[in-house]
């Protein structure tokens, strides 16, 4: 404590009781414990406070708002946890390049409301993105409605310029198109903070389309639902968001926010097209045309920007409006081919019946990202085992259908042994290579990703003392 | 098809390799990166088409799977992996370890986001998956980006799933002479390509017809003939700021090669019949802090041609996956 308190200043490193409970987790369900917590204002008082770190071996663990699910910020083997968040300035923008570059604790609207002005957005929009930083997207490579048509985080990250674990610091990737030798900004992007930390981004600006055009199609079934995104796909349209609620959600949602859902539909499709006015127009028809085809009651054009932003608001509140229907939820993340869908969707409702839980789903369609959610009472004496039953069994069915663990929550804590449902023993040996060459005294973020036992060969070096 | 088998026999040539290996898939971007030794184990990844599933818009095939190929299998469901390459002989696998972005990165991204999940063997013989299929996937670290542009000196690859898309309703080249190609590219928010060689700015236009006409009216452009891409016995390509590309005009014509840059993208293709022209464009580039990669010919302008950045931490990662400097020694000068 007094090296870091010498490098940032007693106010900037501290080691008080409400500040080590306030950083022991992130958004997720898992709990550590941090030996002390730092909120520098620079790259330099990173880098001072990772070298104190080292000199002490003793691992660190960056975080940004700590809006994260997967515990990839939960502080394991009492590290020195390196709160980001007072470096949130927007640094530049070159409205011509389309370039800007942040701090890692910029918020991710800021960002697009920082460069509105010039007709431009930062294109991934986490559901949470009034609250989660970008430094934090970046070590999840995060996703996004909108992530559909234009990509994840790392479709959308430049440059990033880290300081690594022995606290030394580098420049992955750049403006140019290509850089020599590997592409180490791809490589750190979604690392979660085992590689280094992130001290300042340079993210690829998107204009403003020119039109846009938001559908609301509501349907008697989940499976009709369902089929009507793979038919909007297979039928050559690639809407920027194409979001399904099913029944449950739905309602919810419509009694939290009167969106003009309607409450009885078995499920509903929130589509976003945009880009060129003659273009969107087409989309629009084939869109309505692929739904109609497919047993949809309504198909409702967004009128307005206003009218828009409504239907928008019943997506983006989902959260807010399952409070009212228990205390607790657990949102699961994991990706499946979008052909898929309704077989495996079939099967999550399945697994809810068996373990007797409440279970809605609201996600991104387009993607065939699946986010079940299971909303319960955790004062329910036993209700957490048949969670995480419910959790095990729907991440089988996924990897069943060829599909992912997670489309943009990330692995953390949470997931990280059932890395093994998808990865064999040579896969994860070639992954902790990658990460034990940016971190050879695997300091940055312990424990995370890489179950136990990655390394073919050796012991694990966790360092010691870790809690897992 | 199921390719199993023959990338199991890949693996095992890699791995039982005493000396060097080297990947070779057509040969149309050999050239690319340093000189391999002669003697070398040359290998090959299979070729064909695992698993093709439209509305998944992805595409599983073999490494060795020339793009004129996928190209067709593609087209025949309106689809298509925009991988560009200047010759469609060259194979998949061969694209993607040179990391060599086509035309069209302005519209539709560099080559490396079209990679989903890469399936490679290592020096030591064994076979490794890195990515998913899905579209969307954060579960691990991101291999498949790592090896997009390897050049074969992490792993060999055998067999990768792309992702796909839905080919744009139409396809257009027009042309405007002594325009600023900056002012072109933002009336023309469709467009997947501006191609400038100091003169003529040729715009590749993919969207609604409808459209395509409006802001072809917008630009003053005409229809067209795609441009002509330098070429010639020395071929290269740099890398720059795109903000800094159009200020380079006089200095790429004084090098006295053919040029033409992707605006908005940063690529400048070069070419001439005398390497020394190529040296010259290097100092243009090195002149505004970016770099020249050689793609063909003048081996004396091998290697980056700049003190490399975060050399330590590269050596670090070849010599975590190939220890012995097994996989295309030279290629990659670290």
């Amino acid at each position: 404590m007094g090296d870091l308190r010498g490098a940032l200043g007693a106010d900037r490193a501290r080691a008080e009781p409400l500040e080590l409970t306030m950083y022991a987790r992130d958004a997720g369900t898992e709990v550590g414990t941090a030996a002390a917590v730092c909120f520098p204002r620079s790259a330099d008082e990173v880098a001072a406070a990772v070298r104190v770190a080292a000199r002490h071996r003793r691992p660190f663990v960056a975080r940004g708002s700590g809006t994260g699910l997967a515990g990839g910020a939960t502080p394991v083997g009492e590290p020195v946890v390196i709160v980001t968040t007072a470096m949130n300035r927007v640094l530049e923008v070159d409205p011509d390049e389309r370039v800007a570059w942040v701090e890692p604790g910029v918020l991710n609207l800021d960002l697009s409301r920082a460069v509105a002005q010039f007709g431009l957005h930062y294109s991934p929009d986490p559901s949470s993105q009034q609250a989660c930083t970008i430094g934090g997207n970046v070590a999840t490579n995060a996703g996004g409605p909108h992530c559909l048509a234009r990509g994840v985080t790392s479709a959308h990250v430049l440059a990033i310029d880290v300081v690594l674990a022995d606290g030394s610091t580098a420049r992955l990737g750049g403006l140019e198109p290509d850089t020599p030798g590997y592409d180490l900004r791809g490589a750190f992007v979604g690392s979660e903070g085992t590689m280094g930390i992130a001290t300042s981004i340079a993210v690829r600006l998107t204009p403003n389309p020119p039109d846009v055009r938001t559908l609301l199609v509501d349907f008697t079934s989940v499976e009709d639902a369902a089929a009507t995104v793979s038919g909007i796909i297979a039928a050559g349209a690639l809407p920027a968001a194409l979001e399904m609620m099913d029944a449950e959600i739905t309602r919810a949602v419509e009694d939290y926010v009167g969106a003009g859902y309607p409450r009885d539909a078995a499920a509903v499709l929130l589509v976003e097209l945009d880009g060129s006015p003659a273009g969107v127009a087409a989309d629009e028809a084939l869109v309505d045309e692929v739904a109609r085809a497919h047993g949809a009651r309504t198909v409702r054009v967004a009128a307005d920007d206003a009218e828009r932003e409504l239907l928008w608001k019943g997506r983006k509140s989902a959260f807010g409006a399952i409070a009212r229907i228990a205390p607790d939820y657990y949102l699961h993340d994991a990706v499946v081919p979008r052909t898929r869908l309704v077989e495996v969707l079939a099967r999550v409702y399945e697994i809810a019946r068996e373990e007797r839980l409440t279970m809605m789903n609201v996600f991104h369609a387009g993607d065939g990202n699946l986010h079940p959610l299971i909303v319960f009472d955790a004062r329910e004496p036993g209700v957490w085992t048949r969670v995480h039953d419910a959790g095990r069994a729907i991440l089988e069915a996924c990897v069943e259908a060829g599909g992912v663990l997670s489309g943009e929550h990330g692995i953390g804590l949470e997931k990280r042994d059932a890395m093994r449902m998808i990865f064999g023993p040579d896969d994860l040996d070639a992954q902790a290579r990658l990460r034990d060459a940016f971190d050879p005294e695997g300091l940055a973020n312990p424990a995370k990703v890489l179950p136990r036992g990655s390394r073919c060969g050796e012991v694990q070096r966790v360092p010691e003392g870790v809690w897992i | 098809m199921d390719l199993t088998g023959e990338l199991e026999a890949l693996a095992r040539s890699v791995g039982d390799a005493a000396g060097p290996v080297v990947a070779v898939g057509a040969r149309t971007q050999f050239d690319v990166g340093g000189p391999v030794p002669t003697d070398a184990t040359m290998v090959r990844a299979p070729a064909g088409t695992v698993r093709f599933e439209p509305a998944d818009l992805t595409v599983t095939v073999g490494a060795g799977t020339p793009v004129r190929d996928l190209d067709a299998l593609l087209a025949d469901a309106g689809q298509e992996v925009p991988l560009d390459p200047r010759d469609a002989d060259a194979t998949v696998g061969g694209v993607l370890a040179a990391g060599l972005s086509g035309h069209r990165r302005l519209g539709r991204g560099p080559v490396r986001e079209a990679v989903l999940e890469v399936r490679a063997a290592m020096a030591d013989g064994r076979m490794v998956k890195g990515g998913g299929p899905t579209v969307k996937n954060v579960s691990g670290y991101d291999m498949p980006r790592l090896f997009v542009g390897s050049m074969g000196t992490l792993g060999v690859l055998g067999q990768v799933t792309l992702r796909s898309r839905a080919r744009s309703r139409e396809v257009r080249w027009v042309r405007r002479r002594d325009a600023d190609p900056r002012a072109v590219r933002r009336c023309c928010p469709d467009a997947t390509c501006v191609a400038w060689n100091g003169t003529d700015t040729v715009v590749l236009l993919e969207g609604h017809p409808a459209d395509l006409d409006i802001q072809a009216d917008a630009a003053g452009l005409a229809f067209s003939d795609p441009p002509v891409w330098p070429s010639g016995p020395h071929r290269a390509r740099l890398s720059i700021r795109p903000g800094a590309v159009v200020g380079l005009r006089d200095g790429l014509d004084d090098t006295g090669a053919q040029w033409c840059a992707e605006i908005g993208v940063g690529t400048v293709h070069v070419a001439a019949d005398d390497p020394a022209a190529l040296a010259r464009a290097r100092v243009v580039a090195h002149g505004v802090g970016g770099w020249m990669l050689r793609e063909a010919g003048a081996p004396e302008l091998d290697g980056f041609g700049i003190e490399l950045p975060n050399r330590a931490l590269l050596r670090r990662i070849k010599h975590a996956f190939d220890p012995d400097d097994k996989l295309a020694p030279g290629r990659m000068p670290l």
